[in-house]
């Protein structure tokens, strides 16, 4: 099933959360919703589900206007960051719930068989029959997933679904996620404010700042070309320095890097920790070391350049030198963006 | 305990003379206050021997006040459960204005004293009242009658269920619900399947308390019935009137059943807060009994 949304727009008492939002969402596509707490990102899937009523703007599912379909006949599963399960309920009872209460009628023997296959699917086969309180985050997680799928949900829709658990579980779940959703190829629309989780399984991202979309792509297109300072920052760990721009050409310290489009004044230059050579001689900014941090897999150097701006990259655990040493750092892959 | 070289330096409250007088002033007060007059009521109830506390409930004037109380407890419990239900929903699962002023005149009937209840439906209610010559004109009698005590015992224990469910229900949040509705459920299923199961202990808990109180409400009742002997009496009104009588024994008769009903009401609370009632957590069929040994040292 195919989702538009078309300029939607929700505002709660005086503080506008969702400003105009327009989204094309594929049939079979799986989405992330990214963006820092307060950008919007639930309060979008939650009118998508119809847990929210839009102020303005429109919802489409296929080609019908959904915006004022209410939840119970929308159609969507909606998985909740803490479950939400029935605690009187067991995991097989939770399951059947929606379909007990649909109005496709289904036989006893029918749901239970059902049940079963959904267990098999979401890998709770034996868990039947124990309550939610028995049973771990993680697999609490997955009937939570089961129950929704249930009830053939024409739209997938999770609210942090992985947010409540620890990491090694998360993984695990993502992985195991982009399994189901592959084999069922159902419309998959998921938020989280965790950048490694969205690009690990979305097959496109949609980074919200502030109730605006700032950037949507693959994974591949909002890491390699950030459309703003703002996903640069957000999408992982950058450095900024402070540069002049003239004739679409930025200057420190008599390194130029290329800043097309760029007007010409103050500017800010990014790049990724990893993309830094330290140099003893040569080109690049002059810098001295401040700290050297050691990681398991490489050293992280902590330099100041000649103008006091501190900046951090990643270097090879053979790494040789100490504080205070002094040296050029050599950027690749620099972004320029307005200040 | 209180030796300055000492490893261990006593918590605030250990030395064991602050701990044992603490002790003794509680335990004597509870002595004093609540036992002493409960053990005066049993012992002076069956002082003339079970065959003469027979007599005495049964004797048609009381078994009248009883039955009276039953009825009104009958009729405004089930109506007040509705209410506090409807009410700790509204507050708690939906937004809309005036929530907030809802949730302080609920809080009313237990700041005001029930005597300023009883003389309001009077105003209400009355001869000289604001429908008093309406309800006489269509022969409606509902002060000095049945329905005036109802009314009275509805007013003084309205908040009693919706103060249990409130908190409770709160805590809950709506995901619950919103998961039920998201899959499929009307908000009456929703209700009978998902929100009531997880509240009914709360539940039961306020009903039991409302119950109690409608049983034993004296002041407002007291106002609106009248005191007509073997018409309006309610139970508690009737031991004041045995009282006044002289009948000691009666009235000690009388109030022992209300004491019977205040143990019972005791009983079950204890048994219900094992279950989770009155706690600030979703209660859950799966996990384990509370450990008591943290409520009783």
């Amino acid at each position: 099933m195919k989702i538009r949304l078309d300029t939607v727009v929700k505002t709660f008492d005086t503080f506008r959360a969702v400003h105009g939002v327009s989204l094309d969402i594929e049939s079979g596509e799986l989405v992330a919703l990214l963006g820092p707490s307060g950008s919007g990102k639930t309060t979008i899937l939650r009118m998508v589900a119809g847990l929210e009523f839009p102020d303005g703007g429109a919802i489409y599912f296929g080609d019908e206007n959904a915006t004022d379909i209410e939840v119970r006949h929308r159609g969507v599963g909606f998985v909740f960051q803490h479950y939400a399960l029935f605690p009187h309920m067991t995991v097989g009872e939770n399951i059947a719930f929606g379909m007990k209460v649909s109005k496709t009628k289904r036989s006893g023997a029918e749901i239970s068989e059902r049940v079963a296959h959904l267990l098999r699917l979401v890998q709770l086969e034996g868990l039947q029959d124990r309550f939610p309180a028995q049973i771990s985050g993680g697999q609490r997680q997955r009937v939570a997933l089961a129950r929704a799928l249930a009830v053939d949900p024409k739209v997938l829709l999770l609210d942090e679904p992985f947010g409540a658990l620890d990491a090694n579980v998360r993984r695990d779940l993502r992985r195991w996620l982009r399994k189901i959703h592959d084999e069922l190829g159902i419309t998959t629309l998921f938020v989280t404010h965790d950048q490694a989780e969205a690009l690990d399984l979305a097959d496109r991202v949609v980074i919200l700042d502030k109730g605006r979309i700032v950037q949507t792509g693959t994974p591949e297109e909002v890491c390699r070309a950030p459309a703003s300072a703002f996903v640069m920052n957000f999408l992982g760990d950058a450095n900024r320095l402070k540069v002049t721009v003239s004739d679409e050409k930025a200057q420190i310290h008599n390194v130029t890097f290329e800043a097309p489009d760029i007007a010409d004044g103050p500017a800010e230059l990014y790049f990724r920790p990893a993309d830094v050579t330290w140099r003893e001689d040569g080109h690049g900014i002059q810098a001295t070391i401040a700290r050297v941090i050691d990681r398991p897999d490489s050293r992280r150097v902590l330099a100041l350049t000649v103008d006091g701006q501190s900046i951090e990259f990643d270097a090879a655990p053979e790494f040789p030198f100490r504080a205070e040493t002094r040296g050029f750092v050599d950027i690749r892959r620099p972004r320029v963006y307005p200040a | 305990m209180a030796k300055s070289k000492s490893r261990r330096p006593p918590r605030i409250g250990d030395a064991p003379v602050f701990r044992n007088t603490m002790i003794a002033v509680v335990l004597t007060l509870v002595a004093l206050v609540i036992i002493a007059p409960l053990a005066v009521i049993g012992y002076e109830a069956f002082s003339r021997g079970i065959a003469y506390f027979g007599k005495t409930i049964a004797n048609s004037d009381t078994r009248h006040a009883i039955l009276m109380t039953a009825l009104t407890a009958l009729i405004a419990v089930p109506i007040n459960t509705a209410f506090g239900v409807a009410a700790a929903w509204a507050i708690t699962k939906f937004d809309f204005p005036g929530r907030r002023l809802l949730l302080i005149v609920i809080e009313i009937p237990f700041s005001v004293s029930p005597i300023v209840a009883g003389v309001a439906y009077l105003f209400v209610y009355g001869l000289q009242g604001l429908f008093g010559e309406t309800l006489q004109s269509a022969d409606i009698k509902i002060l000095f009658a049945l329905p005036g005590i109802v009314l009275a015992s509805m007013f003084v224990t309205a908040p009693f269920v919706a103060r249990e469910l409130i908190p409770l229900m709160q805590a809950q949040g709506r995901d619950l619900e919103e998961a039920a509705t998201s899959l499929g459920a009307s908000g009456w299923r929703t209700f009978f399947f998902v929100t009531l199961p997880n509240i009914k202990w709360a539940l039961l808990y306020g009903v039991i308390l409302c119950n109690s109180r409608v049983m034993g409400e004296f002041g407002a009742v007291s106002v609106v019935s009248g005191n007509i002997r073997g018409q309006t009496n309610t139970l508690p009104l009737h031991i004041e009137l045995l009282y006044h009588d002289y009948n000691a024994v009666g009235a000690f008769a009388a109030a022992s059943i209300l004491a019977a009903l205040a143990v019972v009401t005791l009983i079950a609370k204890v048994a219900l807060e094992r279950r989770g009632a009155g706690r600030v957590r979703r209660p859950s069929l799966a996990g384990t009994a509370p450990d008591i040994s943290e409520t009783t040292p």
